[in-house]
Order: C-alpha cells, then sequence, then structure tokens
C-alpha cells in the first residue's frame, strides 16, 4: 500500500513542478510568480484542491516529439476567499508558456461548468503565450469553448480576470467578456495583435507595454478595471475585491459585521460644494464620508475620471456606487464614462447589487469628436442600464442636474426608487445663463438685463424645489444626514419587488 | 487720555478681523455678557467667525486688501451695528495709529493702545531711540540714516563685527542681510536698499551689532489707564521658519529671576515712556551669556498669548476690555503668579519639505486633540469642511499645552499632536512632533536658528526607529489581525482568531520584512520579535483614523489612513506604510522586483478643450506630485490640473487665456 501512495505522492510532486525549476526561475527573473504561488496568495491557507493535476494533452504529429507535462499549462480547482467558495484557473507560463491546447481549454471548461451548477464565481489568472500553434485548430476550438461558457455565466455568477502576464490574440476575448480585469503593471498586457504584426500592417513602431500594457488599458483603452503593482499586491487586491461580490445571481450580495454606525454625521458635507457654482470639488470625499469605514473600492479610477464606479458597503452590505465627478470635465457624461457606467450599472443589476447614485452633472459634452463618436448611442447605454436596472435605486443630487442628463442620472423617471436632493441641488433643462440667452432671445445684446434675467432664473429654477413640487424629488436633505438617509433607504428597499417585462434579452445599443 | 473712567462695560464690541483671534475675541466677550459683531470677506462668508457672532458684516472681496485692511468698510460696519468699541486684533488694522484716530474721533473706543504708542513703536529707528531714551538695552548699533555704502563700512566696524544691515521699515525678514566683514557691508547695504525700497517704498537702513545664537524672549505687559504697568513675565519664540514663529512657551530655560525682572522693568519703564494702555509685548533679543536686547514692541495682542494666559490663568482679551473701558488694572505686579509650563504649536496647512510653503486646500478630515481635561487648548477658526485659502495665513490653530513642568508639557504637546487628524490639506504636525521630540528642543538649547540648523533641508517623515519602531509593527499586527478576522465573518470561516494559538506573521515596514510571533486576545495582542515582548491594547473600531494603543509602559495614538492594502500610521512625528503578510506571502512578496518611479510624461496636455484660466508655476519651478499646474476651464467649470509626479518645468508653452485644444501642451517638464 505504502508504495502506491508513494507513487501519488511523486505524481503530485511531478505536477506540480510544472515545467521545471529553470523555467520557475526565469519566471521569478521576470517578476512574476507561478501559477500555483499566485493561487496560494489568492486563496486561503490550505483551502485549494486541485482538479486535472495529471491531464495532459494527446500528442499529434507536430507534438510527437515533445514530452508532455501533466497539468498541460493551467492549474484549475477551486478554494476558498475568506471562507467562500470560488473556482480558480491559473496559467502556468512554466509550461508550454502557458499556452492554450484543447486539454487546457477543457480543463478550464470543467471549473467554469461546476461554477454554474454550484453558484459560485469564477477568478482566471491569465498568463499565456496564446494558442498552442501545434494543435492547430483544436487550440482555436478550445478558445471558443471557453468563451461559450464565459457568455452562458455572465450575470449568473461574478467573472473575475487577473491579467499576470501576456494575454494576446484570440486569447483576449475570454477576459474581454468576464465581469471585471485586472492587471499587473509592468508584467502584464493584452492586445488583439502584437507589435510585430502592427510594425508589418501599419508601420507604427510601439512597445508591448504601450500597446496594451497596465497603463494603457486602465487609462486609455478603459478595458482594464484596476492595475496594481505586482503579483503581490494585485492577488490582496482581488481577495479584497471578492469580498463585496455575491456568490451569483441568485444570491444576495454578501453582509459582514460593521461597528460603523448607520446614522453618523458629517457635518463637514454641509459644505462640500462650493459656494461658487463653477468651482469643481472632490465626489469622492462624499462617497467616502458616507460608505461605511470610509472603505470604497474604486474601478477604472484613471479612465473617464467624469465619472466615478465602485463598490462600497452600507451597514456592512455591498452597494454600487455612480457619481458624477465635477473635478474632470466638469462632471459631463461623454462617451467614455457613460460606457464606464453603464456597465457598472448592469453588473449591479445582474447581481442584485443596490446602486446609489451622486449626481452633479452639467450635461453632456458638447463638440465633433463626441458627436462623430456616437454620443447618441453611447450616452443612451447609460440611461438604458439605469432604465431596465430592478435593483434598489437611490439617488442624490449635489449640484447639478441639467437636461437630459438629469434624465439619464438614475432619475425618478427611470424608476429611480428615492430621489433625494441636497438644498444646492439646480435641478433644470440647463444652466440659468444658456437658459436666459434662449428665453430672452430678443435681449441677446443687452447684458444688464441678460444679468437680471439670469439671476431671476436662478433664483427661480436653479433649486431643487421645483422638481421636488412635482413630486420628481422625494425630499431634500441635508447633506450631513446623506448616510443616515441612504441606510434607510437601503433598508427599505431590500425586498423591493420589480420584474421587467419577458423578453429573450434587451436590445442595448451596443 | 481717554475720558471713559470706571464706565460700563461695552454692551457690543466688533472685531476687526477673521479666523481664530477673532473666534478667540468672541469667545471672552461672550463670557462677559458683551454682544458681537463679525466681519467678513467673501471667503469666510462661512467661517466659525461669522456663526459664532452675534451680527455679521460683510466686508468685501477675499483678498484682504479689499476688505479686512479698509478701514472705511470697518467703520461702515461699526455704524450700522452701533458697535461701541472695536477690537483689532492683530495683523490687518491692530497696529494702524490711522484707523485707531479715526475711531477716536468718531467716539469709538479701539480696544487697544493710544495712537500715540502705536505710530511711536512701528518705525523702528524711532522706537529703538525711544526704548535707549527710557533706559532700556539696546543693540548696539547706529540709529541715524545712513547715507551710502562707505558710511556704512565705517559704521559697521565701529559697532564690531558680525552686524546686522536693516530696513527701517522692514519686516518678515526682508530688507535684512548680515556682515561678517567689511566687504559683504557694501553688498549688503545696497541690497537690503534695494529690496527696502521695493518691498516698502522706504529705502531708509540701519545697522546694528548681529547677535550670534540669539534666542527671541519676549515681555507681556499690561497697562490701564490709571497709570498702572505690570508684566506678566516672559514668552520664548525662538523656535522659526522663514522668520515666523512657530512654537512658543512661557516661561522660558533661558531666564533666571534677575533677568526676568531686569526685562520686565525696562518693559514696563518703556511702555511708560509712551503713555502705553492695553496688552502690549516688548520682543528682545537674548544672548547665550543672557544679554538681553530691545528689538520692537507689539502694541497688540500677540499671537501666541494663549501661552501667558496658561501660566498665569488670566484672560488677557478681558482685561484688554477692562483697560479699554477705563477700568483699572485688577491685579498689581505683586498679585502676577505663573504656575507650570505652557507650550504653543502653531498647527499650518504647509510643507515642511518645500520650505514650508503653504500646502492649502479643503479641509476634508480635520478631528482635533482632545481638550476636556484643560491641559489642552485648541485656537482655531476653521472645522472640518473648511477651506484654508491662498487670500490669508494658511494658519489651521493653535495648538496650546500646559503641565506643571516644561517636560511635562512637552508631553502633552506630543500626545495632542499625535491626536491631531487633519487631511485635505498639507499640514506641519509631524514636523512639530519631530520638534518636540528633538533632543535639543528638551535641553532647551533653542535659538532663532534651531529650524535652519537642524531640519536645513526642511522636513520628511523618516520611519520609525528603536522602541518607535516595535511599537509601529505592534499597531501594524493589532489592525491588520482585527480587519481579516472581521473578513473571515463574511463567509462564516469559523472563529475569527484563535486566541491562544501565537501566530506567525510577517510585517513589513515600508520596505522592510520583519518576522514577529503574535498572540491574539480580545482588544489586545503580545508581538513578540527578537526575544522581546511588546504587549498592545486598543479599543478600535475598524475605519477609524485613531487607535489609541495602550503598551506596557506607555500609551499613545496612532493616525491610521488605508494604503492600498496596507496601512499608512503616523505617529510621533514618524509614518511608515505598513503590510502584514503570512511568512509564505513574505517569501513570494520578496521576489517581487523593486520598481523605479515611472517616468512620467514630459508634458502637461490639456485634458479637454477649454480656456487656459492661469498657470501655476514658473520656468524653473520645482513641483510636486499633486501640486496645482495649471486651471483650465471647460463648460464653465475650472478644471484645476495637478503635478503627477515631482519634476522640474521646463517650459510653458501656453498663456492664461489661450483657448486650449484637448491634448495640447500646456506646459514640458525637464
Amino acid at each position: 500500500m505504502q508504495d502506491i501512495l508513494d507513487e501519488l505522492e511523486s505524481r503530485r510532486a511531478r505536477a506540480r513542478l510544472g515545467g521545471g525549476e529553470k523555467r520557475i526561475e526565469a519566471q521569478h527573473a521576470k517578476g512574476k510568480l507561478t501559477a500555483r504561488e499566485r493561487l496560494e496568495l489568492l486563496l486561503d491557507e490550505g483551502s485549494f484542491e486541485e482538479w486535472d493535476m495529471f491531464v495532459e494533452q494527446e500528442p499529434n504529429e507536430l507534438t510527437a516529439d515533445i514530452e508532455p507535462i501533466p497539468g498541460d499549462g493551467v492549474v484549475i480547482g477551486w478554494g476558498t476567499i475568506n471562507g467562500r467558495t470560488v473556482f480558480v484557473f491559473s496559467q502556468d507560463f512554466t509550461v508550454f508558456g502557458g499556452s492554450l491546447s484543447e486539454a487546457h481549454a477543457a480543463k478550464i471548461c470543467k471549473i467554469m461548468d461546476k461554477a454554474m451548477s454550484v453558484g459560485a464565481p469564477v477568478i482566471g489568472l491569465n498568463d499565456s503565450g496564446g494558442a498552442r500553434i501545434q494543435e492547430g485548430v483544436g487550440s482555436l476550438a478550445g478558445y471558443a469553448e471557453v468563451f461559450q461558457r464565459n457568455v452562458n455565466a455572465s450575470g449568473v455568477v461574478p467573472q473575475i480576470s487577473a491579467i499576470m502576464g501576456p494575454c494576446a490574440g484570440g486569447a483576449v476575448y475570454s477576459p474581454a467578456m468576464t465581469d471585471f480585469i485586472f492587471m499587473v503593471r509592468d508584467t502584464s498586457y493584452m492586445f488583439v495583435t502584437g507589435p510585430d504584426v502592427v510594425k508589418t500592417v501599419t508601420h507604427e513602431e510601439v512597445t508591448h507595454e504601450e500597446l496594451g500594457g497596465a497603463t494603457t488599458h486602465n487609462s486609455k483603452s478603459g478595458v482594464a478595471d484596476g492595475a496594481f503593482e505586482n503579483d503581490v499586491d494585485t492577488l490582496a487586491q482581488l481577495r479584497r475585491f471578492f469580498d463585496f461580490l455575491p456568490m451569483s445571481n441568485r444570491e444576495d450580495p454578501p453582509v459582514w459585521p460593521t461597528s460603523d454606525p448607520y446614522d453618523r454625521a458629517e457635518p463637514s458635507l454641509d459644505t462640500l460644494v462650493p459656494p461658487d457654482s463653477t468651482k469643481p470639488y472632490d465626489i469622492k470625499e462624499l462617497i467616502e464620508k458616507v460608505v461605511d469605514e470610509g472603505d470604497f473600492f474604486e474601478l477604472q479610477p484613471e479612465y473617464a475620471g467624469n465619472i466615478v464606479i465602485g463598490f462600497g458597503r452600507m451597514e456592512g452590505r455591498t452597494v454600487g456606487f455612480v457619481a458624477n465627478q465635477p473635478m474632470v470635465l466638469a462632471g459631463c457624461l461623454d462617451i467614455d464614462s457613460a460606457k464606464k457606467g453603464a456597465r457598472f450599472v448592469r453588473f449591479c443589476d445582474c447581481f442584485n447589487i443596490p446602486i446609489v447614485t451622486f449626481v452633479d452633472v452639467p450635461g453632456f459634452l458638447p463638440g465633433t469628436s463626441q458627436e462623430y463618436g456616437g454620443i447618441i448611442k453611447h450616452g443612451a447605454k447609460l440611461l438604458f442600464a439605469y432604465a431596465e436596472a430592478t435593483v434598489p435605486k437611490v439617488t442624490v443630487i449635489t449640484r447639478k442636474a441639467y437636461g437630459g442628463a438629469y434624465d439619464v442620472m438614475s432619475s425618478k423617471h427611470i424608476r429611480g426608487d428615492l430621489n433625494y436632493a441636497w438644498p444646492t441641488a439646480e435641478i433644470a433643462v440647463m444652466g440659468p445663463k444658456g437658459a436666459v440667452e434662449i428665453i430672452y432671445r430678443e435681449d441677446r445684446d443687452d447684458p444688464a438685463k441678460i444679468e437680471a434675467r439670469t439671476e431671476e432664473y436662478r433664483a427661480r429654477f436653479a433649486n431643487p424645489f421645483v422638481a421636488a413640487q412635482k413630486g420628481f424629488i422625494d425630499d431634500v436633505i441635508f447633506p450631513r444626514n446623506t448616510r443616515r438617509r441612504l441606510c434607510r433607504a437601503l433598508r427599505l428597499l431590500e425586498n423591493k419587488q420589480l420584474e421587467n417585462p419577458w423578453k429573450k434579452h434587451d436590445n442595448i445599443p451596443l | 487720555m481717554r475720558l471713559l473712567t470706571f464706565a460700563a462695560m461695552f454692551r457690543k464690541i466688533l472685531i476687526a478681523n477673521r479666523g481664530e483671534i477673532a473666534c478667540r475675541v468672541i469667545r471672552t466677550a461672550k463670557r462677559m455678557g458683551i454682544a458681537t459683531v463679525a466681519v467678513y470677506s467673501d471667503a469666510d462668508r462661512d467661517s466659525l467667525a461669522v456663526r459664532m457672532a452675534d451680527e455679521a458684516v460683510h466686508l468685501g472681496p477675499s483678498p484682504a486688501a479689499e476688505s479686512y485692511l479698509l478701514a472705511d468698510k470697518v467703520l461702515a460696519a461699526i455704524e450700522q451695528t452701533g458697535a461701541e468699541a472695536v477690537h483689532p486684533g492683530y495683523g490687518f488694522l491692530s497696529e494702524n495709529a490711522e484707523f485707531a484716530r479715526i475711531l477716536d474721533k468718531a467716539g469709538i473706543t479701539f480696544i487697544g493702545p493710544p495712537p500715540g504708542a502705536i505710530a511711536a513703536m512701528g518705525d523702528k529707528i524711532e522706537s529703538k531711540k525711544l526704548a535707549d531714551a527710557a533706559g532700556v538695552s539696546t543693540v548696539p548699533g547706529h540709529l541715524g540714516v545712513i547715507e551710502d555704502a562707505d558710511a556704512a563700512i565705517e559704521i559697521a566696524k565701529g559697532i564690531g563685527f558680525p552686524v546686522m544691515i536693516k530696513a527701517s521699515a522692514g519686516g518678515g525678514g526682508k530688507g535684512m542681510r548680515i556682515a561678517r566683514g567689511a566687504d559683504e557691508v557694501a553688498d549688503g547695504f545696497r541690497s537690503a536698499q534695494n529690496e527696502a525700497r521695493s518691498s516698502f517704498a522706504d529705502d531708509r537702513i540701519f545697522i546694528e551689532k548681529y547677535i550670534e545664537e540669539p534666542r527671541h524672549i519676549e515681555i507681556q505687559v499690561l497697562a490701564d489707564g490709571h497709570g498702572n504697568v505690570i508684566y506678566l513675565g516672559e514668552r520664548e519664540c525662538s523656535i522659526q521658519r522663514r522668520h515666523q514663529k512657530v512654537i512658543e512657551e512661557a516661561p522660558s530655560l533661558a531666564l533666571d529671576e534677575a533677568t526676568r525682572q531686569a526685562m520686565g522693568e525696562q518693559a514696563c519703564a518703556l511702555a511708560r515712556a509712551v503713555d502705553y494702555q492695553s496688552a502690549g509685548t516688548v520682543e528682545f533679543i537674548v544672548d547665550r551669556d543672557r544679554n538681553f536686547y530691545f528689538l520692537e514692541m507689539n502694541t497688540r495682542l500677540q499671537v501666541e498669548h494663549p501661552v501667558t494666559e496658561m501660566v498665569t490663568s488670566l484672560d488677557l482679551v478681558e482685561l484688554m476690555f477692562r483697560i479699554a473701558a477705563g477700568e483699572p488694572l485688577p491685579l498689581a505686579q505683586k498679585d502676577v503668579q505663573t504656575n507650570g509650563w505652557s507650550i504653543e504649536a502653531r498647527v499650518y496647512a504647509e510643507d515642511p519639505a518645500r520650505n514650508f510653503l503653504p500646502a492649502i486646500g479643503r479641509l476634508a478630515r480635520y478631528r482635533p486633540p482632545d481638550t476636556t481635561d484643560g491641559s489642552v487648548r485648541i485656537d482655531t477658526g476653521v472645522g472640518e469642511g473648511s477651506e484654508i485659502s491662498m487670500f490669508y495665513d494658511p494658519m489651521i490653530a493653535k495648538l496650546v499645552t500646559h503641565g506643571p513642568d516644561r517636560a511635562a508639557a512637552i508631553d502633552r504637546m506630543r500626545d495632542a499632536l499625535d491626536a491631531y487628524y487633519i487631511r485635505g490639506t498639507g499640514n506641519n504636525t509631524a514636523f512639530l512632533s519631530s520638534v518636540l521630540a528633538h533632543p535639543r528642543f528638551g535641553e532647551g538649547r533653542l535659538s532663532t536658528d534651531f529650524i535652519a540648523d537642524e531640519y536645513p533641508d526642511g522636513y520628511v517623515p523618516a520611519p520609525p526607529e528603536g522602541d518607535l519602531r516595535d511599537r509601529f509593527l505592534a499597531v501594524a499586527a493589532f489592525i491588520h489581525t482585527k480587519v481579516s478576522s472581521r473578513a473571515r465573518q463574511i463567509g462564516h470561516a469559523g472563529p475569527p482568531i484563535d486566541p491562544v494559538e501565537p501566530r506567525s506573521l510577517t510585517v513589513w515596514l515600508g520596505a522592510e520584512a520583519v518576522e514577529v510571533e503574535a498572540q491574539f486576545g480580545e482588544g489586545r495582542a503580545d508581538i513578540m520579535l527578537d526575544g522581546r515582548t511588546i504587549s498592545i491594547a486598543a479599543g478600535w473600531r475598524i475605519g477609524d483614523p485613531l487607535l489609541a494603543a495602550t503598551f506596557s509602559d506607555d500609551a499613545g495614538i496612532f493616525q491610521i489612513d488605508r494604503a492600498g492594502t496596507g496601512y499608512r500610521l503616523t505617529h510621533g512625528g514618524a509614518e511608515a506604510v505598513v503590510r502584514v503578510l503570512t511568512r509564505r506571502a513574505s517569501a513570494l512578496n520578496k521576489l517581487m522586483p523593486e520598481k523605479v518611479a515611472p517616468d512620467r510624461s514630459k508634458f502637461l496636455l490639456s485634458p479637454m478643450p477649454g480656456l487656459l484660466v492661469s498657470v501655476a508655476v514658473e520656468v524653473g519651478a520645482q513641483v510636486r506630485a499633486g501640486e496645482e499646474l495649471a486651471v483650465v476651464e471647460a463648460m464653465k467649470m475650472e478644471n484645476i490640473l495637478h503635478a503627477l509626479a515631482d519634476s522640474t518645468v521646463k517650459e510653458i508653452n501656453a498663456a492664461p487665456g489661450d483657448s486650449l485644444m484637448v491634448d495640447q501642451v500646456i506646459l514640458e517638464f525637464e
């Protein structure tokens, strides 16, 4: 018996060695950890159960001479993060460069299928040179099998991708279809075609980092949701992030105990909005002062900064926050911010996460680049996302809510459950000056008259009370009491029932 | 002479000032049942002083020259409100003899000295002559106006080197030069004269002996309208930066009883010589042999008056009110008693790493230390959510402590600074902590060069060392365990943390990894490292920015800010980012490459189409990450562009008023 046990142990040891000591050293030299080291950091100590450790790709005429390596370049299984189940795959760059074969893909599919059936999230740690070319179309089939599962799982269980090395070509479309992408600075990149092909086709000279590094995707393309210093940091942040997410669309978001009082007053919020309405202020101060313990996990912080999105907790329960940021582009909506906000709202709606929206929006960004870029359809995404969402939606207008952008930002009219305004709110079709110039067109050339009219208009319309008279605002609240009002609102809406009409799926303007 | 004698106390006064001193005057007035009128500029519309006062009158736009410095605006406010008297605070109109004279004429009481005394002490040369005549010890020097550089050299030789060349109308270090030999005199004279002409439109220059290792010690005097003059002991204000006081104390270690008395009597003699009334301060410079020389007399309430109040238990503002109302001083010199030691530290919104330049902004988070036991006093005009604006002095508060002796006052101050939580603007609390903890400060070897000597490159919070390091490690392990044990409750992963089993942890303190064994209990932990055990107990709530820790032999407050997956701890003038990992995670962390700060873009680009409103820097300026570079207006909103990294400005490519396209270069870095 003992020798059988020994045999198992030695087979396991062999599999755990992946591509061997030398390749592990090379991996470390690049500042990267191995697939199994990463899982150690991601999961609770001792919680990982590995599956398919002994899987090997069947050889073909091109690979007959290559010694197969057990595991075939990807480590899969399940474990826990703070005790909650998560399915994982972690590509092993030390084994055939982490390249994807049919067997490799089948392993990924295995945990995705299981995640769907038990209702638990999937985290993929990507570090792969791409398709295993020797496998030919089998490898392409493998990708497609994974893609199909990404799509099936979308909106059923949360899917998170960490890009921890190369991820190029068709391989990018699996992370692209997951809910969130985290990247490691300097050691990861993603692109559909690499610098060599780019050079051949367009004669552009570009580095891997410039084309698809963490900075590019976090500040330019908006493909990624976060960038972190190194493997250790990224995995620690992933653990922190995971704690915000529900297990599946069948479950409520997680709760943990907090001793932060629900009615904590923040008197300084009374002076957050500057007296001069052209002066910016930092909307994140509001978010950080209302969430539990000041703990806000911002997503895409470096991209489309005119809208802020991320998770916080209220009374221990996860809440998604969407806020216009007056510090960037005056908080106006544009193509990038609308897409950023819309995708986040839809994630929250998929997974029963209530949405709190803070509004200070002067309108949509004007200009040819916006119109040519299709702001009409992109802006509609955010409107669509809010309007279709059935989760609790609580809105607070802090200052400007002008024009169509007012409607978009979780207004009463698109099923905002509770809509509050600060006394500083200005809810109107447009700012006083613009409005006066249109309404009193005949006085256009008389600055004194225009100014007087503007003051009149400001006094009459630049406040929350016109909207409140119509019931579009449920209450005008003291800024200092925002946390208490939000906590009470979210408690009230905890068992909210609302369903959209049956449909195969909607047709959001993509 | 005033006509008011034994008149009733004022019913209503106006405070012609702002900020903490306005609040401080209002506080005493309220206690005495006097109604108060505040005045304010645009920037101070929602200030604490305005809220505290019974009435408030708007003066004008934010710049002081268009509001607080306008005597006629203040007069209009007096008329409008029917105030009987004006307290000028310090600065602004407080030493403006003309203002005092106008009030006099209008029948309004100026709560301060008579115009003649203000005028007499307002000129450096005149005041020195007067002091000389009154038998006050003055710095050897030439009191006459000096014609040219050659005359200056002759005079300097007569006095003996080193000498100080000073503008007669000078202040704040402007128009001041030190010359250590004849060759330096000519240059110094000319440059001081130029600077004096451009700064004060008055190029009169005088020369006096330069005192080495000088200490700044001043005498508080009180004089009433009945010929009574007393002094309330001294204040030492040697800790200065950029010629501005930062830390003051009363009494001073430098004086013995005989010197104190001699200085006090001379100060009183000077007050008598100018028919002084009200509170005033005679400033002296004291050398290492306890020789003291008259510097100047400040004819107003000093910023640092609270340290005198703490050791004498007197309310100087109340006494100013009583004197102004014509009452005689309620105490004689023999009744003046001092008790214990008091220290004041000025908390500024400034950057100690960058020559203490203002670092203004909104006080997004502001939590002052506890003052309930009476040993800590905070004079401030701001609270959380207030704006420290560019228009005025960037002082946030005066933090004052009292103890039975100097060491106790220092201890209280260090604790209070640790508990002073300020975020949103830069601030100097860590620097102040460092000074208070400095051995030279503890020994009292002070001079006005202290900061320049000990902090020649400014101050950047240092990582903790020795005992302090042990405590940082213990606090880090404590916080981490509390947070991670709560996180485990999310998945009902079993009991939070086994209270008995020691756990092996590695605390990363900045880039240094320290292995510890930790044993946790409810609200406490024992951390073992290198054969030592550090016991910590704390009642800390997750998310609270302050942690009050009790160690086996001491207690202290730590400031905690989230920093990625770790925390930034601040305590005792030291600062470190801490991260707690398991041994295994730590071993893997050691494999992570050390990263050099990435080379950020060399250009500041306009993020949007808009109008360039202003550029805050000049070519050659060294900028720090987060510093404001330019303001671009778009969508009728001002957008402030900040530096992403430390750098030097190489070229400015756009001018205010320019219309910018998106991604247009505004400036270039080196």
